[in-house]
């Protein structure tokens, strides 16, 4: 067995560090080694979107990321999203437009949606579904997901 | 005194406050936070890491298996095998489901279980299941049911007799069953036809596709006790699964379950759990398993794949004069695939007076089938409403006029003996009618197609409890799985009971200590029976604290009524009390006999069926057969929409998985019988862009069986979809596809085939 | 997964040395949508990975000689947001955002997905049809190689042990060139292309095609680059009757399948339908140049 890497990175703003073995992926080390289960697996191909985070400032799936690349690099998940007890807009517009029902991809969908605003502030629907198109979901159907994502774009906007 | 049961209470008089509004549901925060926690998200000191060594051919004689390498490779702590799980008897339940988790004499299909390992760590347990050496002998495999009941076809048990069917007691077989439903007289029904119409359609199998795969952890102690947590549309199953298939007492076992990343009847019994109490056992520590998704597409339960033919007569007016089904479903190597649903639905919506549904179930080498929504009901609606779409332009009738035509409504008893009291077949499909879709133009290329469908909605075996804290606040104790929104939707009709704030309840589903047997959350059963058990709860609280409030006024018990919230004095004769708010009693609770509460157990019945009419609009490339969903409407009777946001969504979801299963959605397997596509890059759900928004029409029909009138809403909305999505592309090209999916390589050969056919 | 080892190194010799060292038990590593995914399925199993993310070449995006080198380790979406890349190469664009989702574009790279060499990447036909020239890297030196030298069959390439591919030349645009690729999919994202079909032509100042390159995806063990249908269209206005020859040159030069994805018969056919709208809006995009 290939010995531990010792890994320094910063997630969520906060310094941390972890052992992983040199396949390992982000995704694993998230949640195993750093115990930070808000981003979920659904299939470790990139195929899901479900452990979508944001990585050295990119909109990735920690699926396809190897632990060992977060070396001094960033990491943001879902758990960094609401400031304290003050939720982003997009995860305040999904409770009140019930874009969440099981749950298990909204982390994923809210991280690729906060990506989409801060590049585009004013997204048609069309937009917002092409770039929500990596992150599967098989309870909504998309349509609550699409509006409470341009519920909260127009929040946001002050519109 | 009546129970809840036989008098439900139902007002359509009442005023409701909370009941029918769409507040933000409670279990909501932890869901756009991370927090809530799902099958794999239990993480228990020591815990090992489990790993599942599944059989790489269809079907195979087990001959021997030597774990001998894997268990001294380091960082292995326990390996099991058959030889770890008690004998079970071949052919019954048990002994199906024993087999199905782990194999015994054969494997039955690529993905069945024949080990399993737990490790300090993934990478190690990986490398021990490539230890184990396993001794196959490979025997012919057949996969497609109809292939599977032809003679001569591989047979997968050797005792298997066909129930249903005469002089069937000596031949080895591959058909679980013939299910024969009939009533009236089809063949003088057909007679007095104008028109025939008769079909053949198949289907293929498709898996719910739920985003989570199954994760357990399993934390077996020195004393045989077991705590399991486990993502699964029903704890108490799976506790009386693994009690069953462990011989341990059901008692000495503890099912918590942890909120579920989606189920759709796939999570609806145990895959892992046993193997992983059993590693726990000989490890001495907790062991997590959770499923690649390759694992959950060879080896968990998918939805059975169809043949059907369809026959319908009616007369040049519209009317149906009779009716007839014949359908094989696959189910696996195991019976359980709920055939009998689709005899029993095929037809159900309309008054017909001859019908005859035969149903076949037939075993084949694939993982053990499960339900999808609605099992077994969407593909055999798919058949007869594109027959009925086919009858409607033979006869020039608009189709949702033929099927008004045809409706059935309060009063009709059905083929399985089922007399309907009010519901939503007219009112449904005159809703369509009206709607801006059905009367909307149509572009180029574009087709529309209409279809209706149903589900029994169901009842059954149903605990829960309601407790008042002392300082009033309300805690709900639930037995079933909230797979659609079921907490909230019953906090809702708790507080609405007790004449309370929302805010001031809170559901909480119970592990399997807490309460008594409940049934799974399926059948769109979970909202309605919950809902009646909490409901009954509650009466019971409020009769105790009308008791307390006797007590405390000093009147007799007759002289309390509870009102909006409130004990208050029955009349001016009883007294001049001010009147005692629930957190008034509950704050003198201790002094007046305890803790308040009520409990209910019951086999809750009354379930009122449901009805749905799907419209859409699809786009077709007739030079690449490529098909694009542009308009879609659900207009479902829901009896009453307690959280119509909540509702709305039931729709939405039910209506995209049934694009996906129309248009794309398939297992393919090899000439091997192995599956090509185990992953969501070639087993293809809808995405995103894939999808128009999906406009949901709730129409209430009210269940007077139920005290707000609510009928289950989960599979109505998926029952209708593959009919109204194949008459829209027939609509389109101008040629019926009678196969799903209708995949673009399908669909062109069938376009061009009509091209030739207008060519002449 | 054996005893794997990860390397990060700086320069492109440590990163030559290091996979010449590990002789053909080593993958280069950059994007990782395809190695981390084949490992996982122990589809391979490599005892050395090569991280070339940290070499400056493989990453930037610099104009050159009129036209502009891409590091083949730059991110997809990097590439898109590059505005004169775009501008200049839209019909490469149009495959590099067909890889994946949002996310994967943001690892996955042109370099990856050529040296992956599945039949079906979506970057590759547009890149053989702009003739982008590849430079590699080796224990013998530097080399440059047209792409479609690259790929010799379903994973298979002509890299020697110790090659890397580090970056792709694309020539100056002349005047009144476009470029376009499109493919077939059932859904619209996510899949992996039945047909994929390349096309960058050239006009005169009249409008007549003087230069063309079709390439084809999906329907052979390698991306074709097909010279007959390109001489359906150079001497041409790119009409109708020159769009029917270059439809049935294209179906007439698929080597397709059947596969879980679509059947030969399938294939064929779309590809000559495809051949035709993608030239249309090559054409388009030429007329506006």
């Amino acid at each position: 067995m290939s010995k531990k890497i010792h890994v320094t990175t910063t997630v969520n703003g906060d310094a941390c560090e972890f052992l992983c073995e040199p396949q390992q992926t982000l995704l694993d080390a998230l949640r195993n080694e750093l115990m930070l289960t808000g981003t979920k697996e659904g299939c470790s191909t990139g195929d899901c979107g479900a452990c979508t985070v944001v990585f050295d400032g990119r909109l990735v799936t920690s699926c396809l990321v190897l632990a060992v690349e977060a070396e001094d690099k960033t990491v943001e998940t879902i758990e960094g999203m609401a400031k304290g007890d003050r939720l982003h807009p997009l995860q305040r517009n999904f409770l009140e437009y019930n874009g969440a029902q099981c749950g298990i991809c909204t982390p994923g969908i809210l991280i690729a949606a906060r990506a989409l605003l801060e590049r585009n502030p004013d997204p048609t629907e069309s937009e917002v579904r092409y770039w929500l198109a990596g992150n599967l979901c098989r309870c909504t159907g998309y349509d609550k997901v699409i509006r409470s994502v341009l519920a909260a774009a127009k929040e946001m906007r002050g519109a | 005194m009546a129970t809840i049961l036989e008098q439900s209470g139902y007002n359509p008089d009442r005023k409701l406050k909370v009941v029918g509004t769409s507040p933000v549901k409670h279990d909501g925060m932890d869901k756009v936070t991370g927090r809530a926690k799902f099958g794999a998200d239990l993480m228990l000191p020591g815990m090992l890491v489990g790993k599942v060594l599944r059989s790489p051919h269809p079907h195979a004689i087990l001959k021997s298996i030597d774990i001998s390498k894997a268990e001294t490779l380091p960082g292995v702590k326990a390996v099991v095998t058959r030889d770890d799980f008690p004998e079970h008897r071949q052919g019954t339940a048990i002994g199906d489901l024993s087999r199905n988790v782990m194999a015994r004499e054969k494997v039955f299909y690529e993905g069945h279980a024949v080990a399993a390992v737990a490790a300090i760590s993934e990478s190690i347990a990986k490398k021990a299941l490539k230890l184990i050496d396993v001794e196959y002998q490979i025997l012919p495999h057949v996969i497609d049911p109809v292939d599977a009941m032809q003679p001569g076809a591989p047979i997968l048990h050797d005792y298997l007799r066909t129930k249903g069917v005469e002089g069937a007691e000596n031949k080895r077989t591959n058909v679980v069953e013939r299910l024969e439903l009939k009533m009236g007289d089809v063949e003088a029904g057909f007679k007095q036809a104008d028109v025939i119409v008769e079909r053949e359609f198949k289907t293929r199998p498709i898996h719910q596709g739920y985003i989570e795969p199954q994760g357990c952890v399993a934390n077996y102690t020195e004393d045989g006790q077991t705590e399991l947590w486990c993502c699964t549309q029903g704890h108490f199953v799976v506790r009386a699964q693994v009690s069953s298939i462990l011989n341990i007492d059901s008692s000495k076992i503890r099912v918590t379950p942890s909120e579920l990343g989606g189920g759709f009847g796939g999570k609806t019994t145990s895959y892992a759990e046993a193997a992983a109490i059993l590693l726990s056992r000989k490890a001495n520590r907790p062991v997590k398993i959770v499923l690649t998704r390759g694992e959950v597409f060879r080896c968990t339960g998918p939805v059975a794949a169809t043949h059907s033919r369809i026959k319908i007569g009616a007369t040049k007016d519209g009317k149906f004069t009779a009716a007839e089904a014949e359908m094989v479903f696959q189910t696996g190597p195991f019976t359980g695939s709920m055939f009998h649903n689709a005899a029993q639905a095929v037809f159900t919506r309309y008054d017909l007076k001859n019908a005859k549904a035969v149903a076949y179930e037939v075993v084949s080498n694939r993982p053990k089938v499960n339900a999808f929504r609605a099992p077994c009901v969407p593909q055999a609606i798919f058949a007869a409403e594109s027959v009925i779409d086919e009858l409607a332009k033979k006869l020039g009738i608009d189709p949702i006029d033929l099927r008004l035509k045809n409706a059935a409504s309060e009063g009709y008893t059905t083929i399985y003996g089922q007399t309907f009291g009010p519901i939503g077949v007219v009112e449904t499909l005159k809703a369509a009618k009206r709607t801006d879709h059905y009367n909307a133009p149509l572009g180029p290329n574009r087709g529309r197609g209409v279809a209706a469908g149903f589900w029994f909605n169901r009842g059954g075996e149903t605990t829960g409890s309601l407790s008042v804290a002392p300082d009033g606040s309300v805690t709900l104790l639930l037995g079933t799985i909230d797979v659609g929104g079921s907490r909230i939707s019953i906090s809702m009709m708790a507080a609405e009971e007790l004449g309370i704030p929302l805010d001031k309840v809170r559901a909480v589903v119970s592990d399997t200590s807490g309460l008594g047997y409940n049934m799974v959350t399926a059948g769109s059963r979970s909202t309605f029976a919950s809902g009646m058990v909490v409901i009954d709860s509650a009466h019971k609280a409020i009769n105790e604290m009308c008791k307390r409030a006797a007590k405390i006024w000093g009147v007799p018990e007759d002289g309390v009524v509870f009102e909006d919230g409130h004990c208050r004095p029955a009349s001016s004769n009883v007294g001049d009390f001010e009147p005692l708010s629930i957190a008034d009693i509950a704050k003198q609770a201790g002094a007046t006999g305890g803790a308040i509460a009520g409990h209910s157990e019951l086999n809750v019945t009354g379930a009122g069926p449901g009805f749905g009419v799907h419209i859409v609009d699809v786009e077709v490339d007739k030079e690449t057969g490529g098909v694009r969903v542009v308009r879609y409407t659900v207009v479902a009777d829901a009896g009453k929409a307690i959280h119509p946001l909540q509702v709305e969504g039931q729709y939405q979801g039910g209506a995209v998985q049934g694009i996906g299963w129309a248009l794309n959605e398939e297992y393919i397997y090899g000439e091997d019988g192995r599956l090509q596509n185990p992953s969501f890059l070639d087993y293809r759900i809808p995405v995103a862009s894939d999808v128009p928004m999906i406009d949901p029409i709730i129409i209430e029909v009210p269940n007077p069986k139920h005290p707000f009138g609510l009928r289950g809403v989960g599979e109505v909305p998926v029952a209708s979809t593959l009919g109204a999505i194949a008459n829209a592309v027939t609509d389109a090209i101008g040629i019926r596809p009678y196969e799903l999916p209708m995949s673009p390589p399908r669909l062109l050969k069938l376009i061009e085939q009509a091209q030739k056919g207008k060519g002449g | 997964m054996g005893d794997l080892r990860y390397e990060a190194p700086e320069t492109l010799e440590a990163a030559v040395a290091l996979l010449t060292g590990a002789n053909g038990r080593s993958r280069v590593f950059a994007g990782g949508t395809d190695v981390i995914v084949q490992m996982q399925s122990d589809l391979i199993e490599p005892e050395l990975l090569v991280d070339i993310k940290k070499i400056p070449e493989v990453r930037r995006i610099t104009a050159e000689k009129g036209g502009f080198r891409v590091g083949a380790a730059v991110t997809c979406m990097e590439l898109t947001e590059h505005a004169a890349f775009c501008k200049a190469w839209p019909g490469v664009i149009d495959g590099v955002k067909l890889i994946g989702s949002i996310q994967v574009k943001g690892r996955a790279t042109m370099g990856g997905n050529l040296c992956n060499a599945s039949p079906a990447a979506d970057s590759v036909p547009p890149l053989v049809a702009s003739s982008v020239i590849a430079t590699i890297a080796g224990p013998k030196g530097v080399r440059h190689a047209p792409v479609e030298k690259i790929p010799t069959g379903p994973g298979k390439t002509s890299l020697a042990t110790g090659e890397i591919v580090t970056s792709f030349l694309f020539p100056p645009r002349p005047r009144h060139s476009g470029d376009a690729y499109q493919r077939f999919t059932p859904r619209t994202e996510m899949d992996i292309a039945v047909v994929g079909v390349g096309v960058n032509l050239s006009l005169d100042d009249r409008g007549t095609c003087i230069a063309a390159r079709i390439s084809l995806g999906a329907v052979a063990p390698t991306v074709l680059l097909v010279d007959e249908a390109a001489r359906t269209l150079i001497g041409t206005r790119v009409d109708e009757a020159a769009l029917e020859k270059l439809a049935k040159a294209a179906s007439a030069a698929c080597r397709p399948i059947d596969d879980k994805r679509g059947t030969k018969e399938y294939r064929i056919k779309v590809t000559g339908v495809l051949a035709r709208r993608v030239a249309q809006q090559a054409l388009e995009r030429a007329r506006q140049n």
